[in-house]
């Protein structure tokens, strides 16, 4: 099964009712599929199927009329589409992992 | 055809403590986070040592049939973990009736054999191509040729077993002609344990290849403990060892000669125990892995399907071939050759 990379942004807001707890839910459902690589930045390999099911969770969570939520799908891969400065605490799970 | 390649996650970092957090998998050294993994890249997690797995991962890699093995910290193969027994019950039977088959069981250990003989005659053919003929690389490439032309002739799996051994000892007699680097001698393999750095890493990569290969049979449904040319032995994975068979010198004899050759491994990376055991230190089973690990995603052209294969699928391909042999969709078994 082919396996997109993507980009999952959001911002919760916090000041709303019950903000904080969407907030933290938001973050579990995106690591649950990638990896976190800034604050609120998430990067993901996933199936298609696994975009669609994690795209639902998410839209579960979040209020539409206070919470922003942007999924980019990064085509052709991140190592094309991606430039990288400063900091970056991505690691790529298709290589060895030896811990 | 070929599904997709997932990564094994080696843990071989003494002390670290494995847990489920949600569905990620989070590796921890005391209360220090190293790694989060989603369980979604993993096929399986190996573990070397002394490394702890909390009983809701181990359920939960159970349940998703997710291969969790362990092994000793110098990379012997120690046990593995089980889920609920899958696969097609009529498959496995066919497997079992195949064994009670004097002919299938001749004609299926020759296969492996065959495969064995001609991948270990092309890493010695590459050796002479590449850098000339020595007598013991052409008289093991001599053994070779008369196994292979003797192989038909085999009216019992002993007389399998005695042309892949006396093939065997030819081709570790030349062995050491395939070490580049003089800090590295090669006089003969042994093992339990092993006795010098080659047969060190020859033991270690071979641990790793066959749970590899028990991993795909059980995915595909086969009974790895029931094989046809190695003895069955209660505990012993002998259908991972037949399939093995395939893919020793074409990929395992193939690594530890690239990773001497290429001093990627130095002497450094081995360390003698009292007694006169060898074994790779830390450092050195790292750079085994990743190299392991880099070659399982190489894709090659498989011989039967003109498509690539990334080699890591090629002992899933080979145990699907094998089932739809079994089951009687295949009239005959091409074992894996690589070129």
């Amino acid at each position: 099964m082919d396996r997109v990379d993507i980009l999952v942004t959001y911002d919760v807001n916090v000041t709303s009712e019950d903000g904080q707890a969407r907030l933290a839910r938001v973050a579990k459902v995106c690591k649950n599929y990638g990896q976190r690589v800034q604050m609120s930045v998430f990067e993901c390999r996933v199936t298609r199927a696994q975009l669609e099911e994690m795209e639902a969770k998410l839209l579960k969570i979040i209020e539409p009329d206070k919470d922003s939520l942007r999924i980019y799908t990064l085509v052709g891969g991140r190592d094309r589409c991606l430039r990288v400065h400063g900091q970056d605490r991505y690691t790529d799970f298709d290589d060895p992992l030896v811990v | 055809m070929t599904g997709e390649l997932l990564n094994t996650l080696y843990v071989q970092t003494q002390g670290v403590y494995l847990r489920l957090e949600g569905d990620t998998l989070r590796i921890q050294h005391e209360d220090v986070t190293l790694r989060n993994v989603p369980l979604h890249h993993l096929g399986g997690v190996a573990v070397f040592g002394n490394v702890l797995i909390s009983p809701f991962l181990l359920h939960r890699c159970a349940e998703e049939g997710l291969e969790v093995a362990w092994f000793s910290e110098s990379g012997r193969f120690q046990g593995r973990l089980s889920g609920p027994v899958s696969g097609n019950v009529l498959l496995r039977r066919a497997q079992h009736k195949a064994l009670d088959n004097p002919s299938q069981t001749l004609y299926l250990a020759g296969r492996f054999v065959e495969a064995k003989l001609k991948n270990s005659r092309l890493v010695l053919q590459r050796a002479v191509r590449e850098r000339g003929e020595t007598e013991a690389l052409a008289l093991a490439i001599a053994e070779h040729e008369a196994a292979l032309r003797m192989l038909p002739q085999a009216r019992s799996v002993d007389e399998v077993r005695g042309l892949e051994g006396q093939a065997a000892s030819a081709y570790f007699a030349a062995f050491g002609d395939l070490l580049l680097s003089g800090e590295f001698r090669f006089d003969g393999r042994n093992k339990r344990p092993p006795r010098d750095p080659v047969n060190a890493l020859l033991g270690y990569i071979y641990a790793l290849l066959v749970t590899q290969c028990t991993a795909a049979l059980e995915g595909v449904g086969l009974d790895p403990q029931m094989g046809f040319l190695h003895a069955l032995r209660p505990g012993r994975n002998a259908l991972a060892l037949d399939l093995m068979e395939e893919f020793r010198a074409w990929w395992a004899d193939r690594l530890a000669l690239s990773l001497l050759n290429r001093k990627q491994l130095t002497p450094k990376h081995f360390e003698e125990r009292p007694g006169g055991a060898v074994l790779l230190d830390e450092e050195g089973r790292k750079a085994v892995i990743v190299a392991f690990q880099s070659r399982r995603q190489e894709t090659v052209q498989h011989p039967l399907f003109k498509e690539p294969v990334p080699v890591g699928l090629l002992p899933h391909v080979q145990a699907r071939l094998l089932a739809r042999y079994l089951r009687g969709d295949l009239p005959e078994y091409a074992p894996f050759v690589g070129r």
